[in-house]
This record gives C-alpha cells, structure tokens and sequence, in this order.
C-alpha cells in the first residue's frame, strides 16, 4: 500500500533518487573517462625519459600551470608599475611646461601566457570572421548559380589542400610590401597570422554554403518563383534560412580549421600567440619546459571547444532547425 | 470563343544522355473560368509536367499555355501552385508563411492592417485560424497542406494549380480537406486544375475529369464530364448511379485501356483496348460491357 501511495506521489527526495541515473549518465560517466586518462597520462609518462627530464605528468603540468598564472600576475604587476612611472612623469613634464610634447609608451615588457592566449584567440577571430565575410556570399552564389560554381570549383579544390606553412611566406612577403603606414592600426605579425587563418578558413565554409544552398528544397524555390519574390528579398527570406544549418557547419569546420592553422603559423613565423609560446619554451629547454608545453597543449585544446560551443549556440539561436542533431 | 485557360498543342522534350525523351505531345485543353479540372493518369504520364508547365515553372518545347488571350512564359501568382508537400517554409510561422506570399504579391497594394486582415481571412477560410503562431513542425500533415493551400489562395490566383495535394495524406484527412476544398471553390469560384490518383476524388471534386494516356508522348486519351449538382456530399454520392458511372469509366480508361502493367481488376477485364486518338469516342460505345445508367456526356478534348 504505501509503495503505491509513494509511487503516485512521489516526495522531493524520491524524484532525486530518480534523478541520479541520469546525473550518473551526464556527469560520472565523463568523470570516469577523465580520471581514467589522467591515470593513464601519468604511468606512461613515468616511464618516459627526454634529454629535459621525465615526460611530465598530471601533477607537473597543474603544478606549472599555476606557477604560469603566477607569472602572469607578476607580468601584470610590472605593466602597472611602468604604466604608473609613465603617468608620474608625464604630469611632472606638464606640471613644468603646459606645452611640453608628453610621449606614451605601450608596456613592451615580456608577454604572459595569458597575454598569449588572448592574442591568439583575438587573431583567430579576425582571421575567421574576414573568412566568413568572404565565404558565405560566395558560398551563396556558387549555390545559386551552377555557372559560376563550375568557374569557382577548380580554384576551390586546388586551394583547399594548402598548408597553412606553405602561404605563411607568400603572406608574410606581401603584407610587408603592401601593408605601409606610418601609424599602422595593426601590427604586421598580426596581420599575418590572420591572413593565414583565412585562407585556410574560406574552404570549408564555401563548400558548405554551397552544399546547402544548391540542395534547398525544389519545392520552396519553386515557391520563391512563384510569388515572383525579387532576387535579394529570395535570398535573406528562402536560401539563407534554408542553408543555415549547412552554413555553420562550415562556419564550425573553418573556425576549427582556423585554430589549428594559426597555432602552426604562430609558431613557424614566431608571431606572438600561443604557438610563439610553444617554440619559445621548446628552445629554452629548462626543466619546466615540457610541462608549461603540455599546459599550452590542454589550453589549445580547451579554447578549441570553448570556441565550437560557442558556434553551437550561435547555431541553436539562429537556426530554425531545432531537432538538428548538433554535435 | 475565347476560353478562359488554354492548352496548345503543347508538347515537352526532355533532353537525356540518350535520346531526347517525348513526355507530352499534342496536348490540347480548354477550361472555363471557374471549372475545376482534374487531371489522372498513371506515375510518370506526364501529368505533372503540364502542371508546371501550366505554372510556368517549367517551359513547353511546342504549344503553349494561353491565359485570358496572354501567353504564359514565366512563373506568377496568377497561377497559384498548391504543392504535394507543401512546401511551407519550415523558419516561418503558418502566419509568416502566408504573409511572404501576400507582401510579395500585394507589394504596396494593400496597406498594413489590410494585409494583417488578408492574410487571417485566407487562413480562416482554411479553417486554421487557431494556429497563426505556430511553425510547420508543430502542426500535423493535414494542417500544414491547409495552409498551403491557404497561401496559394491568397495570392488571389485566377487559376489554382493543386499537384496531388492530398496525396501524402491519410484517408481521413484527405476527405476533410476534400470537402474544404468542395466548400472554398463554391465560395470563391475560382479555376482548378489538380492532378490526383485518387478516382473518387476526382469524381467527387472535378466538373471535368482530363484522363492522359501512358507516356512516352503522352497525351490527353478521354475527358469524362461529371454532371454532379454541387454542393456535393461523399455519403450520398456513394449509391448515385452517375458517380459510379463515371467512377467507372476514369477506372476503365486507366486500369484496362492504358494501365497494361497496372493492377487488373476483375470488374474491368476484357475490355477493349482504346487508343488515345479514339477519345472522342462515346463513353456508351467505349465501354460497352457496362450498363449506363444514365446519358454521360462525354465531351471531346475542345469541351
């Protein structure tokens, strides 16, 4: 009897009770996996030895990852100083001579690896977006129009295969020949790394977008000629809904793409990032070395999800297909 | 006299890899302001084809289609398709959807609560009124071919083009949306042309039923008149002799004339083979084994 009363009415703790398989489906089970690797990370790398010491293990690498955030503090503390000192100055120069010509100086002092990460993922953004920009209205028009797609597939195909490494000089030469200012808005190391993203981030967004807008549904084009809808109106009402989905696949695939390139890039071409961060510690070669690497190493990685998270909410927002299996 | 709707000595060559493949030929029809016009026939005669070609979605190779005395060479609201699937946009509401038609149609023709009342007027005539807000995936296949059909209205189209609108229905649904449809038309009086495979449908629904013979080189084979009093009602058509007379001779032209591989019914075997050309000839004479009940006019292609 009081079974059934509990089943029919279940109190609080009973429907957490219910709850756990699915607690144990959604968080434990990943927990396991996690702790399984670590465990695994950390007897394999044991039993690794380089010419810098011991391959480091999971302990190693938290251990520097705090003594890096550590430094970034220490970094940061010494910018505030000279920050400060500059001011000081500066208001003694004026406090002299109002007319006094005061100069302001940008902290050129060791960059964090927090710095580093922000350069990194500030430059993949660029790079990414100036793709996309470009991408998705050729994606579009290639879709439309089976001529153009034909002129444009060649190019695509050839291009698409590229290394990263193998564009990094040819980019690098041109910015430097065409990029001359003398109050440059970026600087050039800047600009290369996110010239190379982008060219290695068109790719798949065009493919995609063309993908999605050449397989919109004959009915729903039909329709568009139908009603006589005027071609731009057919375009931001009919074909860029219908390929949305298709569109931040790619958009997905190039800004994966994207992050991978510019790490290489960075660290071939020692523009500041996450890479320059990699190259720089691999030829110090200290003790440390190889743990502030695997640090790198994870927060690539992490920031590479981070970022595909955050298309896939983008995606969920926009895009009218909500059953779409996003993963 | 001028009809309203003509078809043209209209003929379609597809090119193939092969050799260019004749779907239609010759195809002739004339249809009256407000008639509504079943076209039936078996997969692949070509009956779609006219559709679209009639819809301007698709271009004639020969002939033509003549809409009150102007040629029609491209797609147009005047010529309203209701698709199979009907094709809603799935990132619009039902509202949203009808009204991309309506502001594209009407442009600057109607004002805002002017369109805000078409659009709900056209909706509610489809008997949808309750789910303005709602989107394609959440309302059932019946629904969605509703408001399908409710855009297609409410371009205000001098001919309705319905490609087997209720095919992908269930049988229940497709008799309420029969009998919208019956209901709208005597409303609204306006011109159809719908293709279907479903035989009672086209009796129930059709002033004429155009049956088109095999293809390759299809082409009009037999026109059958239904001289039904509308409004029709399915029950008590059921046991009317002239529905199931006419039942029977779209049913004969398809299954034992022109359906050689189609399913042989017992009711129509041994009859005689007709060619297409013979389509003039009476129905009395053209199926002689059955009794007719009552005097069918059968019309010739230039009914």
């Amino acid at each position: 009897m009081s079974t059934a009363v509990a089943t029919t009415n279940p109190s609080r703790i009973e429907l957490t009770l219910r709850r756990i398989p699915k607690l144990f489906n959604a968080a434990l089970i990943p927990m396991l996996g996690i702790t399984f690797f670590l465990f695994f990370w950390h007897v394999v790398a044991g039993n690794i030895t380089t010419s810098l010491g011991k391959f480091p293990g999971p302990a190693q690498v938290w251990e520097q990852s705090v003594a890096l955030y550590e430094e970034h503090k220490e970094v940061r503390a010494k910018a505030d100083k000279f920050y400060e000192r500059q001011r000081v100055r500066n208001e003694k120069k004026l406090a002299k001579d109002p007319n006094a010509t005061i100069k302001w100086r940008s902290y050129t002092g060791k960059r964090s690896f927090v710095d580093q990460i922000f350069t990194s993922i500030y430059t993949v953004m660029a790079g990414f977006v100036l793709a996309s920009v470009i991408a998705v209205p050729l994606g579009i028009v290639c879709g439309l129009s089976d001529r153009i797609y034909q002129a444009v597939n060649p190019i695509i195909q050839v291009f698409k295969p590229v290394s990263p490494l193998a564009w990094l000089p040819l980019v690098t030469m041109v910015v430097s020949a065409l990029y001359v200012s003398e109050d440059p808005w970026f600087e050039k190391s800047f600009l290369n790394s996110a010239i190379t993203v982008t060219l290695c981030c068109l790719w798949p967004t065009v493919i995609n977008t063309t993908v999605g807008v050449a397989g919109i549904d004959r009915d729903l084009v039909n329709v568009g000629r139908v009603i006589k809808l005027p071609a731009a109106t057919n375009v931001r009402r009919i074909v860029l809904p219908a390929a949305v989905p298709m569109i931040f696949t790619g958009l997905r695939l190039s800004l994966a793409t994207g992050w991978m390139v510019l790490i290489a890039a960075e660290m071939l071409a020692q523009n500041p990032g996450l890479g320059k961060f990699i190259w720089d510690e691999f030829q110090n070669g200290s003790s440390n070395s190889l743990s502030r690497i695997m640090v790198a190493v994870i927060t690539i990685g992490i920031i590479g999800f981070a970022l595909d998270r955050i298309m896939l909410f983008l995606q969920r927002r926009v895009s009218w297909d909500k059953q779409a299996v996003l993963r | 006299m001028k009809s309203f709707l003509e078809l043209s000595a209209m003929g379609k060559v597809f090119a193939t890899d092969n050799e260019p493949f004749e779907a239609l030929r010759d195809v002739n029809l004339k249809i009256n302001e407000g008639e509504f016009i079943s076209l039936i026939g078996h997969s692949g005669c070509g009956k779609s084809t006219v559709l679209n070609i009639v819809s301007g979605l698709d271009t004639a190779t020969t002939g033509g289609v003549i809409l009150e005395g102007k040629e029609i060479d491209d797609p147009g609201p005047d010529r309203a398709v209701v698709f199979q699937n009907h094709a809603l946009m799935p990132w619009l509401t039902v509202y949203d959807n009808v009204e991309l038609a309506v502001k594209a149609v009407f442009r600057k023709r109607k004002s805002k609560a002017e369109t805000k009342e078409w659009i709900e007027h056209n909706l509610a005539l489809v008997n949808m009124s309750h789910a303005l807000t709602k989107y394609p995936s959440e309302i059932s296949g019946g629904m969605k071919q509703r408001v399908g059909i409710a855009r297609a209205l409410a371009m205000q189209p001098k001919v309705l083009l319905m490609d087997e609108p209720f095919g992908a229905l269930d049988a229940l649904t497709r008799a309420q949306l029969q009998d919208s449809t019956m209901a709208i038309h005597a409303e609204l009086n306006n011109t159809v042309i719908m293709i279907t495979h479903d035989v009672d449908e086209a009796v129930l629904l059709s002033d004429r039923i155009v049956m088109m013979t095999n293809g390759p080189s299809a082409t009009i084979g037999q026109i059958v008149d239904v001289n039904l009093p509308r409004p029709r009602n399915r029950l008590a058509l059921a046991e009317d002799p002239h529905f199931n007379h006419c039942r029977h001779l779209v049913l004969d032209f398809l299954y034992a004339a022109h359906g050689s591989d189609g399913p042989d019914d017992d009711d129509h075997q041994g009859q005689d083979a007709r060619e297409p050309a013979d389509a003039t000839g009476t129905a009395a004479a053209a199926s002689p084994s059955k009794p007719a009940p009552l005097a069918v006019n059968h019309s010739d292609q230039a009914a």
